[in-house]
């Protein structure tokens, strides 16, 4: 029954913690019954004066600490940040450099996409999909994990290029990975198209059109999902895009489920792209020596993150410390698109609508056991951690063996 | 790729729009376009970026504390690529600005920033929840000006403790 009286709506708040959310936000909502007539957002809860305190720190310093910005997308901060102060110091990056950070750049791609993908699927009740797409992920988190050091906050970057060089074993590791990454990705492909749950679940919720994602400003795969055609990579390329042959994918959809497509689309345009740039690696070094100083001057870098434009500005003012450092994540962007996508949608999908943006939230990092004296009896692989589970559960009476039997005999 | 280079254009069209800002113009490199321009003739040289010469999207707004003054750029771009960064600065006794957000709604967060961090008076501003400090923020610190410790905070903190 439609109300139209504003004095039968009821108003609730959500956030700034709560269940449904994964980062402290506050979304106040007027109700309809179980429709969202009006919402407002309120944000800041994680404002930690990291721009304050870049002035009060070396360059060097302040690329460490703006990689941890964001925990999913960190070297695209990273990158964003120190194209724009090389720019002002003059630096020739080496070419090699260009291709190693637009190469962890689409792996960092690939591991946030999955992430969502993951994300998506817990939000609306598939935790298989959760399950699948988080294991599949640990393939790529190991390999940035081989080619870094660390699975997040890969500290890849230096001024004047980046800190680590890839090896022809570890070229043959990237594609190794990428064949199995990319297998699995189809496989996902062929769930968004033929689940019933996840496309009726998805499709026509959290709907933002062409005009309006323009409006509002919205970036990244949220606004190419509304047929936004814009992408950083293409329109202003930056480390090695411009010499990279890639689609940028784009749905008329404009929901979630558009959204969905944007982004499996895009891990394999990102497949594509880590072959191209593995295989035309160019010799040579991967940095040149940088000044501590940086001359006075200001630069604008833009990167494609995965969720879409992150923006820095730089101003130099001839010492070693920046003057002023911008940043502009696209989550800011993105989120004032949220209220318009709640509009008129149901109170149960507002964490879905929410989450289909990608929100950017810090991701835990863990330990991974690198030592192999046989010290540390806590830490278990993936095979004993595998048999620990499945002895648990036969003790308890629950035994899959005969049934696992059946599947792979096809009956 | 991108297109043929579009500066060039981008310079002369606004040197015969508005003659005085002729020297204030600066490209730094391709697709990156520097404007300086006084705040009395800023919203026109602003209108006219934004609905003749295509610059449709806006990046953000980043606010700087020059000393005497504020300063506030827009960074404007083109779906093309080019990014024009229109810089305009207001005395600190009296930091006013007018909204962008009849041509941008989605700005008014990034104006609150300016509002929030530097200290900077929007006018035309919509009425909303400020962004990006807490409500209980003592009255007239800004945390992004020069001048700002966060010993200053510490300071403050039993006065406006609620």
């Amino acid at each position: 029954m439609p109300n139209s009286k504003n004095s039968d709506r009821v108003r609730i708040s959500v956030g700034p913690q709560h269940p449904a959310l994964k980062e402290p936000e506050s979304f106040t909502l007027a109700l309809s019954g179980e429709k969202i007539m009006e919402s407002s957002v309120r944000l800041g809860y994680n404002h930690r004066g990291i721009e304050k305190a870049c002035e009060e720190r070396t360059y060097v310093q302040d690329l460490y600490l703006i990689e941890r910005v964001c925990g999913i997308c960190s070297h695209s901060h990273s990158t964003a940040f120190i194209q724009a102060v090389e720019e002002i110091a003059g630096l020739a990056v080496p070419k090699r450099a260009l291709y190693i950070r637009s190469l962890i750049g689409e792996l960092e791609r690939v591991h946030s996409h999955l992430l969502w993908l993951g994300v998506a699927g817990h939000e609306v009740g598939f935790d298989t999909l959760l399950m699948y797409t988080w294991r599949d992920r640990e393939v790529v988190m190991d390999l940035l994990a081989a080619l870094t050091g660390n699975r997040v906050n890969y500290g890849i970057n230096t001024m004047g290029g980046v800190r680590r060089d890839i090896s022809e074993e570890q070229k043959a590791q990237i594609l190794k990975a990428v064949d199995i990454l990319e297998e699995r990705t189809r496989y996902y492909i062929e769930v968004a198209t033929s689940e019933p749950t996840l496309i009726n679940r998805l499709a026509g919720v959290g709907k933002m059109l062409h005009d309006d994602a323009i409006r509002l400003g919205a970036v990244g795969p949220t606004a190419r999902a509304a047929a936004v055609d814009r992408d950083v990579r293409r329109d202003d390329p930056y480390a090695a895009y411009g010499e990279l042959s890639f689609k940028v994918i784009t749905s008329d959809k404009a929901d979630i489920y558009g959204r969905t497509l944007v982004r499996v689309g895009e891990l394999m345009e990102a497949y594509s792209m880590i072959r191209q740039l593995v295989k035309n690696l160019p010799d040579g070094p991967v940095t040149v020596k940088a000044p501590r100083r940086v001359q006075a001057g200001e630069a604008v870098s833009r990167y494609e993150a995965p969720r879409g434009e992150d923006m820095h500005y730089v101003k130099a003012n001839g010492t070693d410390r920046p003057e002023r450092v911008k940043v502009r994540a696209p989550t800011l962007a993105n989120v004032q698109a949220v209220s318009h996508m709640l509009k008129d949608g149901y109170l149960a999908d507002l964490p879905i609508v929410i989450a289909a943006i990608d929100p950017c939230f810090s991701c835990t990092d863990r330990a991974i056991a690198l030592r192999e004296d046989g010290g540390s009896k806590r830490t278990m692989d993936w095979l004993s951690l595998r048999s620990y589970s499945i002895d648990w559960h036969r003790k308890r009476g629950i035994d899959f063996t005969d049934l696992n039997k059946r599947f792979r005999a096809g009956n | 790729m991108s297109a043929p280079s579009q500066e060039p254009t981008i310079q002369e069209e606004l040197q015969n729009a508005f003659p005085f800002l002729r020297e204030h113009i600066k490209v730094a490199r391709e697709r990156r376009v520097f404007v300086e321009t006084p705040l009395e003739n800023f919203q026109e040289v602003f209108e006219h970026v934004v609905k003749k010469m295509g610059f449709s999207i806006l990046c953000t707004i980043t606010g700087l504390d020059m000393g005497e003054k504020l300063g506030a750029i827009y960074h404007l771009a083109r779906p093309t690529g080019v990014i024009l960064s229109l810089s305009t600065n207001v005395s600190k006794q009296a930091p006013v600005i007018h909204s962008i957000t009849p041509y941008f709604p989605a700005a008014d967060a990034y104006e609150r920033e300016l509002v929030d961090l530097l200290g900077f008076k929007v006018e035309g501003l919509p009425a909303g929840s400020r962004y990006p400090l807490p409500d209980g923020w003592p009255e007239g610190q800004y945390p992004l000006r020069k001048d700002w410790k966060a010993s200053m905070l510490e300071k403050d903190e039993g006065k406006n403790a609620q």
